[in-house]
């Protein structure tokens, strides 16, 4: 049983969840709850209100139109994994949501909830970096539609207001692209990451690159893609961009690893990472779903 | 603060008052006295938690109770009305645990795999339980026992 007592609240519709958000003095929106009922019961958080979005159905979406994709904030990784219009279109978000957690976790976790906890060591965060994701915001004032390079400002602290409930994430899709998502943790299977990226190949010869887990939100490598852009991938660019990666991230030592081996490993996973996007622009492997450490 | 929820545990209708703030697997345990289900790490990594909400296995140690209502949950005991379950059959075969804390949501993960794919790989089978934790068995028993009724 938590500590603290609050109310409860499941509206079927968002107009409702916005209206009990407003009445109340410290509420928390609960989606797969995989955080937030933790925090409840270590008493990290004390909401006066729980306002629980499964009974909205239309969060439950997953849409691919005019070319972008919409995630709904009550989408689960497990929905991810099985989704068919992310396994045609973006295989690389049914690979990074494998590697969530465990799967009675993935069965409850939703990507949004995941984006929203902002803990440094999220996987969906480098993932909405490198493709340029807007999160998508309603409130009192109207919807807002926030880049993700804005939506993460710290630590476990993002860019919503007072009043506000994240509604979902939509990605436009750069193009025809290949992908690969690269994930190191202390051993396969539920542990988080120590270190992860994301690499995007573009068709037009540029990249994207996003950085996890070693710093305190992720980093978008644009010095590197300024570097790689519209070169040949050659043994001296690779060891080039590697240099730059020191300037790019700030990994920390923690309890699952020392900076020293995040920033060593970091290099090797871009290395792979790259090779790999490169490799499936052009529609060879290694397969989507392959582990590259 | 209390409210009234309705939901079916093991196929059969339940209704009781809970406070927002409790914990599913509490309730199961303490109101409900269905034990299979066991608090471990309490902070969802061990999988000792483990029950099946709508089909789909879930931490209950990360569920409120108030929020299963009008929605359907099994456990263990569900699953074995009618004797042991031939996956079980398989465990106890193998030899597949020791102290045997672990057992109940280990079954339920294999249970939600089997259900999904009647042949999965060794490697299928291990991403299936790795948020399952045994200090006993070194799991190779456990994953022999789950290809053992595969085949």
């Amino acid at each position: 049983m938590a500590e603290n007592q609050f109310g409860y609240a499941k509206p079927k519709a968002l107009n409702e969840a916005l209206d009990i958000i407003s009445k109340s003095v410290n509420p928390f929106i609960l989606a797969g709850g995989t955080d937030l009922i933790d925090m409840i019961k270590e008493g990290v958080v004390q909401p006066d209100m729980v306002v629980d979005l499964k009974g909205i159905k239309k969060f439950k979406q997953i849409t691919f139109k005019h070319d972008t994709l919409f995630i709904g904030a009550g989408v689960t990784f497990s929905e991810l994994i099985e989704s068919e219009i992310i396994k045609k279109q973006f295989p690389v978000i049914a690979d990074l949501s494998r590697t969530v957690a465990s799967l009675g976790i993935r069965n409850r976790a939703t990507m949004i909830g995941n984006i929203c906890s902002a803990v440094p060591c999220m996987d969906s965060g480098p993932l909405l970096a490198a493709y340029e994701a807007e999160v998508i915001t309603a409130g009192p004032k109207g919807e807002r539609k926030i880049p993700t390079e804005k939506w993460f400002i710290a630590s476990r602290k993002t860019a919503i207001k007072k009043g506000e409930i994240v509604t979902g994430v939509s990605i436009s899709s750069p193009g025809k692209h290949g992908s690969c998502f690269v994930k190191l943790g202390r051993y396969e299977g539920e542990d988080l990451a120590q270190v992860n990226l994301i690499i995007l190949a573009l068709k037009d010869g540029t990249f994207r690159v996003s950085f996890g887990s070693v710093a305190p939100v992720p980093i978008r490598a644009k010095k590197i893609e300024h570097l790689i852009n519209g070169h040949p991938i050659t043994p001296s660019l690779v060891e080039k961009a590697c240099k730059l990666i020191e300037e790019e991230i700030k990994p920390i030592t923690d309890i699952r690893a020392t900076k020293e081996y995040r920033m060593h490993m970091a290099k090797i996973m871009f290395e792979r990472g790259l090779n790999a996007a490169i490799s499936r622009l052009n529609g060879g492997g290694p397969e989507y779903g392959k582990n590259l450490i | 603060m209390n409210k009234e929820i309705n939901f079916v545990l093991n196929g059969e209708k339940v209704n009781l008052e809970v406070a927002p703030g409790e914990i599913l697997l509490e309730v199961l345990r303490e109101k409900l006295g269905v034990k299979s289900p066991k608090c471990g790490c309490n902070k969802g990594d061990c999988g000792t938690c483990t029950v099946i909400l709508n089909g789909k296995t879930v931490r209950s140690c990360l569920v409120l109770a108030i929020e299963v209502d009008n929605q359907e949950v099994v456990t263990l005991e569900g699953l074995m009305q009618s004797g042991l379950t031939p996956l079980q059959e398989s465990f106890l075969k193998n030899n597949s645990f020791q102290c045997g804390f672990c057992a109940p949501g280990i079954i339920l993960s294999a249970t939600e795999l089997l259900g999904k794919n009647s042949k999965p790989e060794k490697r299928e089978i291990q991403e299936a339980i790795a948020g399952n934790l045994c200090r006993c068995s070194g799991y190779s028993p456990i994953i022999d026992a789950i290809i053992d009724i595969t085949n």
